[in-house]
């Protein structure tokens, strides 16, 4: 972690206020390049608001966001995308009206050479990413809206992987999911992981992500308590940070951390 | 042999319309359509199938289902645009103006290009106007409902105001055409060459899809399936020309082309064809293009996907104020389409055109399958939603009807049919589902 390579995305001090509440207040945090970290708290700690601005949704009041080093600035969610950036949210933002390939190709849709929509290759390439991550998948053809949650779930995952991404953003993944489906994205996201990709996993309920991460980073009323590698705390220590804020012996304390 | 059809016809419907993918909505609206038809016809004596009426009944449609095309996709993308009547008025006043009153000062009557400038004045004026009211929807943040609430008030003042309320007339003779009549319709061999082309498109589409789908592997339709679908077109085609070509010039007009074009009129009397109306041609054209755009380019699938999640269509990295502006001024443009379809056909611009047609334009799009509620919608099933409102009207005007009772008719149609609608649409949701 500490080597002399810069990691993969480094967020400095970011800040953000939602009419004079501090949503997210001096948070840093960092990534590396096939690291799974565990962005935990209660609702309202300001994790996925943090998180937004990674991913372009918001923009911050204050900080840096810099990855491999290099400052850059993140205004919308195509900068985000452009650098690398996947964001699956908890909402899983799909359009339910629209199939499974229209969801994965939106915004980046495959043209022919007329320039008008290729919804044949667009389909072959989504019959080859759901393959992957769902194979029983078929329903190809019918609206969004007509998928369980888990397939909905495999939608959005194939959104995000398929464009070759270097960081992802996985909002309470597994929350809507029953547990062989919970099953199957852990497997993916330790397959991501070896791949190289750098994962967030945003969770509210620490034993979803315990067992995934290799760090664990913690907030509390939108600061950062602390982080710690998940083999240096236990699972009751971490619920500590989560719930009063306290940092125990292997946590690196942040700004939010209880004084004493 | 076993005939599965005989035992279960309604499964077997269901297996023709999955085999061959129609629509099964578009179905009901055509068979709805025959029913009123043949209905009307029987209630009328005969006076609402002939080539006439039916004629006639192409042409009073073509304005309303022009800007219904365009109404589709605002609905679809969750707005609502209540000032097509307006934009309608204002615009047809200012073609009229143009053509009439500013451009024979400097080209002198009758000339040449005096139509294609007035339109393209025209629809640049109803692209401006679109473009000023989805600027304000989509970077001020104003609902459609309020900022076309305003534009209805806004645009008929306008065109009230363009010659304090004089009516202009008459138009020039070419920009005419556009409004069907003798001079407006193609005849029958144009007629004739249109149908070809409309049956070498349908061959080419069916050919190129299946090639298409081949190419990555995809099923393809059971042939039969294909060719039932491309003849059912065809035959569509067909009818419609031979009803077109059955409808002839009155005597005396054709006596008199037959004199200009040096033709003998033969004992018997002289029968040339009024052919397709140019109107119908242009509604059918746009009705073309807009599909077009709504199922085969990206702003089509970012203005569905907006009806379907805006929130997620915003966080996919697509600008959807851009997109929210493009379908209004497409919506403006359309309405300056029909604002030249009937200044056109009415030979006058006047103050009032136009009145009430943002009504009857979301009520075509409306049970034509449109959902209020956005991402949903067909350009063709909001087209034929025109004609349905038309038949029934010009229907219950044959009939003898009252106006005040054919309102409450329409009225009580249009709330029937999204019924209806609603009843097929949750039927076939939780069949999907399961």
């Amino acid at each position: 972690m500490t080597g002399t390579r810069s990691p993969l995305v480094e967020l400095r001090g970011m800040s953000i206020s939602f009419g004079g509440v501090r949503a997210v207040d001096d948070v840093s945090l960092d990534l590396a390049a096939g690291e799974v970290v565990a962005l935990l708290g209660h609702n309202g700690a300001g994790k996925s608001t943090l998180i937004k601005m990674l991913s372009g949704a918001y923009r911050g009041d204050a900080g840096e966001i810099r990855l491999d080093g290099q400052p850059v600035t993140i205004a919308s969610p195509r900068d985000s995308r452009r650098h690398g950036i996947e964001t699956i949210y908890q909402t899983l933002a799909l359009a339910e009206n629209l199939d499974a390939a229209a969801n994965l190709f939106l915004g980046r849709e495959l043209l022919t050479r007329w320039g008008t929509l290729d919804d044949v290759a667009m389909e072959a390439e989504t019959r080859k990413v759901m393959s992957r991550l769902n194979p029983h998948f078929v329903k190809f053809k019918d609206p969004v809206r007509a998928l369980s949650g888990g397939q909905r779930q495999a939608v959005a995952i194939a959104r995000a992987i398929h464009f070759n991404a270097r960081v992802l953003i996985m909002d309470e993944p597994t929350a809507a999911l029953g547990p062989q489906e919970t099953r199957q994205v852990a497997d993916l996201i330790l397959q991501l992981k070896k791949e190289g990709i750098g994962i967030f996993l945003i969770s509210h309920d620490i034993h979803d992500v315990f067992d995934l991460a290799d760090r664990v980073a913690v907030m509390k009323n939108g600061k950062l308590v602390g982080t710690a590698p998940t083999g240096a705390v236990t699972k009751d220590e971490v619920l500590g940070m989560i719930i009063l804020g306290s940092c125990p012996p292997g946590a690196v304390p942040g700004p939010g951390a209880m004084a004493g | 042999m076993t005939d599965p059809a005989r035992r279960e016809p309604g499964r077997a419907l269901a297996d023709f319309l999955r085999a061959t993918e129609i629509d099964a909505r578009l179905v009901g609206m055509l068979v709805a359509l025959a029913l009123i038809w043949v209905g009307v016809d029987l209630l009328s004596g005969g006076a609402f199938l002939t080539p006439r009426n039916l004629w006639n009944l192409s042409v009073q449609t073509a304005s309303v289902a022009v800007m219904a095309a365009g109404m589709v996709l605002v609905i679809v993308a969750r707005h609502i645009d209540l000032s097509v009547g307006s934009i309608l008025g204002v615009v047809g006043m200012i073609m009229g103006v143009v053509q009439s009153e500013f451009l024979p000062r400097f080209l002198g009557y009758e000339h040449g290009l005096t139509w294609l400038l007035a339109l393209a004045v025209g629809l640049a004026a109803g692209a401006a106007i679109g473009l000023l009211q989805g600027a304000i929807v989509a970077y001020l943040g104003v609902p459609a409902f309020i900022v076309t609430l305003g534009g209805l008030l806004v645009w008929r003042g306008c065109a009230w105001w363009i010659t304090s309320g004089r009516t202009v007339a008459p138009m020039d003779e070419a920009f005419r055409r556009m409004g069907g009549g003798i001079e407006g319709s193609i005849g029958a061999s144009w007629t004739w060459a249109v149908a070809a082309l409309a049956f070498a498109a349908i061959a080419w589409r069916t050919l190129a899809s299946r090639r298409r789908r081949a190419r990555v592997g995809f099923a393809l339709r059971p042939v039969w399936a294909e060719f039932t679908v491309a003849g059912l077109a065809c035959a569509g085609v067909l009818a419609v020309v031979l009803v077109a070509n059955s409808y002839d010039l009155p005597p005396r007009v054709a006596e008199r082309i037959a004199e200009a074009k040096g033709i003998a009129v033969p004992p018997g009397g002289l029968s040339i064809a009024h052919g397709l109306a140019v109107p119908v041609l242009i509604a059918v054209a746009i009705g073309i293009l807009v599909t077009f755009l709504a199922t085969r380019t990206r702003f089509g699938r970012y203005v569905f996907a907006l009806g379907g999640n805006p929130e997620a269509t915003e966080l996919s990295g697509v600008d959807t104020r851009r997109v929210t502006v493009r379908v209004f001024v497409l919506m403006g443009t359309l309405c300056a389409v029909s604002a030249a379809i009937s200044t056109a056909r009415l030979n006058a611009a006047t103050n009032s055109q136009g009145t009430l047609d943002e009504l009857y334009v979301i009520a075509a799009a409306v049970i034509g399958g449109t959902s209020l509620s956005g991402g949903l919608g067909t350009v063709a099933g909001a087209m034929l939603g025109a004609l349905v409102m038309q038949s029934l009207q010009s229907g219950m005007v044959l009939m003898g009807l009252d106006t005040p009772l054919q309102n409450i008719v329409v009225g009580i149609v249009l709330v029937v049919a999204v019924w209806l609608d609603r009843l097929y649409r949750t039927r076939t949701l939780r069949g999907g589902a399961t």
